[in-house]
């Protein structure tokens, strides 16, 4: 098994290898935070918009923390939260994709429809919409957009798992009499698993981006957590004086999201096996 | 020696190498092929899966799919070599003077198009005639092919026309230039045996009145017997023998050719018929089914299976066979009727079975491969019936599976850790055949078993069937549409017509006449190995149409 | 004809229901408002009798059955009640507001999508080339940014450092249509790099698809030239594959609009949303999410029966 993951790598392209060591860094930073950074999280170590120097590698934010180590620590935070999201999301919307697909019948056309009728709302408007009932936190976000997300997921697991249950080899076990869950466990999950792992990685994309975005808006992930959307947010101001601090944690979320979509790039073009 | 041959050569393909990419690297698929071809004659290709023969039939246009190349050998035709001639070259001759017929006509006519504005388009683009004449010629054409309503045929839509319509028409659209050669890809593999006769019979006849030289690909050997002045045995992209039909099949000389002629000699004796008052293993009682509640598959359809017995359901594709197998084993409830197990009546829903009940019907499907999880090895397909049926575990188990495996003759110790992957297709279906053996049931349904393997391939497994029936004393139901596997290896035949049976009874009596019409018209399109079979044939069938002409 | 209308009709039916669930949703959603709305509102301070005032005044004392259909009848009529902020009427918010939001959309749509799907054409063209991997790598990237870190970018160089436009999309409704196009540049740009990449990936692997069918390996054995093979024979199939993804990503950039706006401070429907969520301004919240769902319903069910009337199957029926 790992000799056949090393013998893929090796044949894998320069943006897979770009892609894995990127999201691998990532890794490193978010659990090593507290030792590599200077200062501490939320601490306020100088002046509001201190410029870079020696002192502060990144200069200072809008209210004198130290820029890196919060850019650190926003390694942990946002890709943590949105990692976490990604999850919960693969595991709701899994799990039904695969029930519904796997039992068939009335189960199946009642999952779907529900999946219909959420899809058929924008999913950061009705991220907005749910947010402004329940109140803006990260719990609630967090399981909002598992939840929406989980409609994403829920399609692609059961177009995936139908595919799998036509088989005969399905048919076969069905007809021997086995249960659901063995089913599901033995005979479509093995076989819909490539798939679901590269759509994870695109999922990851998706909520990470749309997390950044809401707490870029104020709405996600609040102060003072330190997390990359709203670190644009509040030192915005310092582009139009043309200092580009502001893009930098922007860019660390565009250099991750960049990094795994090479990466699920490469694993479809080689589970495909086409040249495609 | 055909006459033909005396002529002069049409293509000349010499030394001809074909490579595909797979796993990262080219892969030979032709290994230097020599063809010769006259103005006129037709020559066969014949071979198992994976021959190289549509592969040598594309190169012939100087064509490669996506993925192959070329890197040796040279493609001449009509003194013009191919392989250096470029693309602009090659591109005048396609569809101009070389065509091409591929075997799923419903696949291969643009869904947007007419019939008719495709049938044009070579004629055209290659300014041989104008749009005008073009659409008087195809209807002409789809005149000489015998289409039904040649007029008004052609400005139908692809999916608004039959399948062996559909191919007839791909014919007409290949003779529209009226091109010295055409390569015909197995075109009648997709169809019913009453229909391939007459796609078979129009294809000849066109052959023949333009005198267009043609390589005809196929695996069938009866059908190419037909078709062919020569024939050509290809095998893992190599040439292994070449002839005059005639001689061919009267005296082949390579051992390869004399197994594929071989193949259809087993025939199992046929059992006598069971007593009056024998309990038969399963009943299909007057069953009427149908998916959804409008539209019904079967209608009031029934027969018995014996102990020890071999029932073979003979139909045409639509006929309604596998949807009986899908009401004995419970997947498609009957709307009306019952199945009785040993005189019992079963659930008519597998869920409802139990499983006692569920274990003594296996099936054998038509796809080893979409019948073996991909992810599960030899040992846990076979395993788990023999656990979760008998609760066989551990040491035990492991001593069954050895067992069942010696049973269809594959080596335990080198078969058993094996995933399907890594097996080949008859491999995989003796591993299914293992799978049901486990249940230790009394009865197997086997769907089509033979249709997806090389006939080599299918003769072991036909054997192996037959012999699994004498020492394990089990009855089988044979789905097939092939007949030559009903002759091989039932008792008795069950002959389904758009879900009814039309007539059933003894293998012995049902090969001989008088039949029911339907059974004749089946019977009679089988093609035999005898290069005058369809010639004879037609001949018959005319005369006979003659005669009840008048009403 | 008569299956493709059923078709049709079918689908428009089912769309108008879609919206009818939709809206049920976006007003229930307030019900299972956790606490009372007018306790909400009002604050903790607020004495019963105040908040029992302010329940009657929002009508929250009838059954809400009633009240959703008294809310739908009058949003059908254009009036979407008053705003809890600051008690103007919600239309007279969201109308202006609306139109610019889909000029913005609707000029980033124009640059969009005969970009994308020219170079998707051209990308399935000649696959597996230079060009192709480049275009490649060039779409992950921009699909991987998100749409803020694009916009600011653009700032930075077009607004401040060059100063060729300005970085603040101020317009009001009596800007002229040339300046409107000046001013809002830059966010249709950065819109336009976001939904770009999306749409040319997917023309691109429908045309891909489409090239391997037998139809199209039919047509080269014709001797028919690559031009016309990929006019004739790929583009009628292709439509509504096509189609599909315009659609798609016209819905998103109707949505995707939020966050840019809120960058260029346009004034736009998703600008009022995003304030009126910090501010919990419930009426308004459910008011621009009803616009935005309806107008991506509406997008979506348009491609949904485009894709019908360009199936040659279903246009011509056995």
């Amino acid at each position: 098994m790992l000799i056949a993951v090393w013998k893929e790598l090796k044949k894998a392209p320069f943006t897979a290898w770009f892609g894995i060591a990127i999201i691998l860094s990532y890794i490193i930073v978010a659990f090593f935070a507290p030792v590599l950074t200077p200062y501490g999280e939320t601490q306020v170590v100088g002046d509001e918009y201190a410029p870079w120097t020696s002192e502060f590698l990144l200069g200072t934010d809008n209210i004198g923390r130290d820029m890196l180590s919060r850019l650190l620590y926003g390694a942990r935070n946002t890709v943590g939260i949105a990692f976490v999201t990604t999850c919960l999301a693969f595991f709701i919307g899994g799990m039904a994709g695969l029930i519904a697909s796997t039992v068939g019948g009335w189960t199946d056309q009642i999952l779907s429809r529900i999946v219909d009728v959420l899809m058929a709302i924008p999913q950061l408007i009705f991220a907005l919409l749910l947010l402004t009932i329940v109140g803006t936190n990260v719990v609630n976000m967090i399981l909002i957009i598992a939840l929406l997300d989980s409609t994403r997921v829920f399609r692609l697991a059961r177009a995936v798992a139908t595919n799998v249950v036509v088989m005969d080899f399905v048919e076969v076990a069905r007809l021997r009499g086995e249960g659901i869950w063995w089913l599901i466990r033995h005979e479509v999950l093995p076989n819909s698993t490539a798939p679901l792992i590269a759509e994870f990685g695109l999922r990851f994309c998706f909520v990470f981006l749309l997390i950044a975005a809401l707490s870029f808006l104020g709405l996600g992930i609040q102060p003072p957590t330190a997390d990359w959307g709203s670190m644009v947010r509040e030192n915005a101001t310092l582009i139009t004086f043309g200092d580009i601090t502001p893009l930098l944690p922007a860019a660390a979320i565009a250099l991750l999201t960049v990094a795994v979509n090479f990466v699920v790039d490469w694993m479809l073009h080689a589970s495909s096996g086409l040249k495609d | 020696m055909n006459d033909k041959s005396e002529r002069e050569i049409l293509l000349s393909i010499r030394d001809l190498h074909i490579e595909g990419f797979s796993d990262e690297k080219w892969n030979g698929i032709v290994h230097g092929v020599d063809l010769d071809l006259h103005k006129g004659e037709v020559l066969g290709l014949i071979g198992e899966s994976g021959a190289g023969k549509s592969t040598i039939g594309l190169a012939a246009m100087g064509f490669t799919r996506d993925g192959c190349r070329i890197p040796k050998g040279t493609v001449v035709f009509d003194g013009l070599e191919l392989m250096t001639a470029g693309e602009a070259k090659r591109r005048e001759l396609r569809g101009s003077r070389i065509a091409y017929v591929a075997q799923s006509a419903a696949a291969a006519f643009n869904p947007a198009h007419k019939l008719i504005d495709q049938y044009s388009e070579a004629p055209t683009q290659h300014g041989i005639m104008a749009k005008s004449k073009a659409e008087q010629d195809a209807v002409d054409l789809y005149r000489r092919l015998r289409l039904p309503n040649p007029d008004e045929i052609g400005f139908r839509y692809p999916h608004q026309v039959s399948g062996g319509q559909l191919q007839r028409a791909m014919t007409a659209m290949a003779m529209s230039c009226r091109p010295d050669l055409i390569i015909f890809d197995e075109p009648t593999t997709a169809l019913d045996v009453t229909t391939q006769i007459e796609v078979l019979a129009a294809i000849r006849d066109i052959v023949e009145q333009f005198d267009t030289a043609a390589i005809y690909i196929t695996h069938d050997l009866a059908v190419v017997a037909q078709m062919a002045d020569r024939i050509m045995v290809l095998r893992y992209g190599d040439l292994v023998e070449e002839a005059d039909t005639r001689k061919m099949l009267s005296h082949p000389e390579e051992d390869y050719t004399k197994t594929l002629w071989a193949v259809r000699s087993f025939q199992k004796p046929q059992k006598p018929l069971a007593g009056a008052g024998e309990m038969p293993i399963i009943s299909v009682e007057r069953v009427t089914a149908g998916y959804g509640k409008s539209v019904m598959v079967l209608h009031d359809v029934s027969f018995d299976i014996h102990d020890r017995r071999t029932v073979a359901v003979v139909g045409e594709s639509g006929s309604g066979k596998s949807t009986t197998a899908r009401c004995i084993t419970g997947l498609l409830p009957p709307i009306e009727g019952r199945i009785l197990h040993n005189g019992n009546e079963l659930p008519a829903d597998f869920r409802k079975r139990s499983k006692d009940q569920l274990r003594q019907i296996q099936m054998i499907y038509q796809m080893p491969d979409t019948a073996l999880n991909p992810r599960q090895r030899v040992r846990d397909v076979i395993g788990r019936p023999l656990d979760f049926y008998l609760g066989i575990r551990g040491k035990e188990k492991e001593k069954r599976i050895h067992a069942l495996l010696e049973q269809i003759e594959l080596e335990p110790s080198q078969f058993i850790d094996r995933y399907p992957g890594e097996l080949s297709g008859g491999q995989k279906q003796r591993i299914c055949i293992a799978r049901a053996l486990g249940a230790e049931p009394q009865f197997i349904i086997c769907d089509e078993v033979t249709s997806a393997l090389d006939q080599i391939v299918a003769e072991g497994i036909l054997k192996l069937l037959f012999r699994l029936q004498e020492e394990l004393k089990l009855a089988y139901m044979f789905i097939t549409h092939d007949l030559a596997t009903v002759r091989a290896i039932s008792d008795e035949v069950v002959v389904m017509l758009e879900g009814r049976v039309v007539e059933a009874g003894p293998k012995d009596v049902m090969f001989t006449p008088p039949h029911h019409d339907y059974t004749d018209l089946l019977l009679s399109s089988v093609p035999e190995m005898d290069p005058d079979w369809l010639s004879d044939l037609l001949e018959a069938r005319k005369g006979k149409s003659m005669a009840p002409a008048g009403n | 004809m008569w299956p493709i209308l059923r078709m049709v009709i079918q689908r428009l039916g089912l769309g108008l229901l879609t919206l009818f669930v939709v809206s049920v949703i976006i007003f229930s959603s307030v019900e299972f408002l956790p606490g009372d709305l007018a306790q909400e509102i009002l604050g903790q301070a607020a004495t019963p009798e105040t908040v029992a005032a302010f329940r009657k005044e929002l009508g929250l004392d009838r059954p809400p059955v009633e009240r959703y259909f008294t809310w739908l009848g009058n949003v059908a009529q254009g009036d979407f009640g008053k705003s809890l902020a600051n008690n103007r009427e919600i239309s007279e918010l969201i109308g202006q507001r609306l139109l610019n939001t889909l000029f913005l959309a609707g000029f980033a749509a124009t640059i969009a999508v005969p970009l994308a799907i020219t170079l998707g054409v051209l990308a399935a063209l000649y696959r597996n080339t230079l060009f192709d991997r480049m275009i490649n790598v060039f779409t992950l990237t921009s699909i991987s940014f998100p749409e803020f870190f694009v916009a600011y970018i653009l700032i930075l160089f077009f607004a401040v450092n060059w100063g060729l436009f300005p970085s603040i999309s101020n317009i009001g409704p009596e800007t002229s249509f040339w300046d409107k196009v000046y001013r809002t540049m830059l966010p249709a740009i950065t819109l336009t790099l976001v939904v770009v990449a999306h749409m040319m990936r997917m023309t691109r692997a429908a045309i891909i698809n489409l090239l391997a069918s037998p139809y199209i390996e039919m047509a080269r054995l014709k001797g028919i030239k690559p031009g016309r093979v990929i006019v004739k024979h790929a583009l009628p199939n292709a439509l509504a594959p096509i189609i599909n993804v315009v659609a798609i990503n016209l819905a998103y950039l109707v949505v995707g609009v939020v966050v840019v706006e809120v960058v260029f401070v346009y004034p736009g429907l998703g600008q009022l949303l995003v304030d009126s969520v910090s501010k919990r301004d419930i009426t308004v919240v459910q008011a621009s999410s009803l616009v935005f769902a309806a107008t991506y319903i509406l997008l979506n069910l348009t491609a949904d029966v485009l894709s019908i009337l360009t199936n040659p199957r279903l246009l011509h029926p056995r």
